[in-house]
């Protein structure tokens, strides 16, 4: 039988490692996994790589475990914020590392690893700074960037309700980047509001399917 | 001459989008064409984190932390809206369903080179969100800005100082000076305040710009 339920936000991120490469959901703050962040600030793994949309908001999840010392680089599309301060104190002082992704292309670059794909031609970023240094190819009349997957140890993402196979369904814009995320990572774990029975998600409104997800908590 | 404020601004780049058109607003002063768009026309706001429909601002205590703008600010959902997932939202951008991108701008040079995200300084931290994605996805993009500096320098340049967002994306430039297309053999101005007459304009600007043709 599968079920895979977890008692606590601690059993389901138990065997996170130093140095891991953890996808974490959210949009500022809609659809931010705290409760799994916090976990992951009590579990105490280091040296995290960490893929987000922004770089922390204010005290709350992602930016406690800036502030918690935890993170070694920084993949986002939007670091600076009016609220980003602990972010902005880090990379000043040269703790954390940077790669500035557009918005787009951070999203295609999981959604390409989720699906096996080795790399792809963007027409996102040609010709500025955020290209330099990479292959580029002119298809037809349209340059482009040539893009690679990002692959990761664990996605923590929120969806709002799930069932034991893993099924998910997200609420409003709090979906943004989880489902992309969920299918690039070896161990997806997720947040959600409210568990059901096995058959009680309509089948045709399930936004990701449990094939994708590992771990599932209620909090 | 009276300089046209970020209201009128809004209001007179409002004007132009029509109706059934898929636009998406830049943060900041872009955001403020939602408060201005033409009644009677349906037009569909599209936002990066995955909506297409997005409404006016809540009632004040029914914000909802699930529904938010490009901006995280708390918005609704027009009937017959749609939430989608990153990929799809960005799918949408780069090929080329979106009818009208407005962004702001630091410059935009006489190419369509649009600057928006990066100051250069050294100090400064660099955040760039879905801005290139839209310049090269959006099949218009339509930049709003001041005309001027606060130093009174022209934002419109012959080559842009600033980083580059896209290269030859900018269609259409809203400054509070005037209306300007950007073609491929120049600027063509469209409009200009009242009592700004096209020399001046053409001085304060410090690039060539073009008397719109009378149309037949």
């Amino acid at each position: 039988m599968i079920n895979k339920i977890v008692a606590s936000p601690e059993a389901a991120l138990a065997d996170m490692k130093d140095g891991a490469t953890v996808l974490i959901g959210g949009f500022g703050n809609a659809g931010m996994p705290t409760v799994l962040i916090d976990a992951l600030i009590a579990q105490g793994a280091r040296n995290l790589t960490l893929v987000n949309n922004n770089a922390g908001n204010a005290e709350n999840g992602l930016a406690s475990l800036i502030k918690a010392k935890r993170v070694r680089r920084i993949l986002c599309s939007f670091p600076r914020q009016t609220d980003s301060w602990h972010f902005d104190k880090a990379f000043r002082a040269g703790e954390i590392e940077l790669e500035l992704v557009p918005q787009g292309t951070l999203a295609e670059r999981m959604r390409a690893a989720g699906a096996g794909i080795g790399a792809f031609y963007t027409p996102t970023a040609f010709g500025t700074r955020l290209a330099e240094g990479k292959e580029t190819r002119r298809i037809g009349d349209i340059d482009y960037v040539l893009e690679y997957p990002i692959h990761a140890d664990y996605a923590l993402i929120k969806a709002d309700r799930a069932d034991r196979w893993g099924n998910l369904t997200y609420r409003m814009s709090a979906r943004n980047f989880a489902p992309l995320m969920a299918s690039a990572a070896k161990c997806t774990v997720v947040q959600v509001r409210e568990i059901v029975e096995l058959g009680e998600l309509d089948p045709e409104v399930i936004v990701t399917p449990g094939i994708y997800v590992k771990r599932v908590v209620k909090h | 001459m009276k300089k046209l404020d970020r209201r009128e601004m809004a209001a007179r780049v409002a004007k132009d989008i029509l109706d059934g058109a898929y636009v998406n607003l830049g943060i900041g002063l872009p955001t403020l064409v939602a408060d201005y768009l033409p009644k009677g026309r349906e037009i569909i706001l599209h936002s990066e984190n995955g909506i297409l429909g997005l409404g006016p601002k809540p009632a004040e205590g029914a914000e909802d932390e699930d529904l938010i703008n490009a901006g995280k600010q708390p918005v609704t959902l027009l009937t017959g809206g749609a939430y989608f997932h990153h990929a799809d939202s960005f799918g949408m951008i780069r090929g080329r369903h979106l009818d009208i991108a407005i962004l702001g701008a630091f410059q935009v040079s006489v190419a369509g080179d649009l600057a928006n995200w990066h100051t250069g300084g050294a100090d400064d931290i660099p955040a760039v969100g879905g801005a290139m994605d839209l310049a090269v996805g959006a099949k218009n993009v339509w930049v709003m800005m001041e005309h001027l500096t606060k130093q009174g320098e022209s934002k419109i340049v012959q080559r842009c100082t600033y980083p580059l967002t896209g290269a030859r994306c900018v269609n259409r430039i809203y400054t509070d000076l005037a209306v300007i297309d950007v073609k491929a053999d120049g600027l063509h101005v469209v409009d200009a305040v009242e009592g700004l007459p096209f020399e001046e304009l053409q001085r304060l600007s410090g690039v060539p710009l073009k008397k719109r043709a009378i149309a037949a």
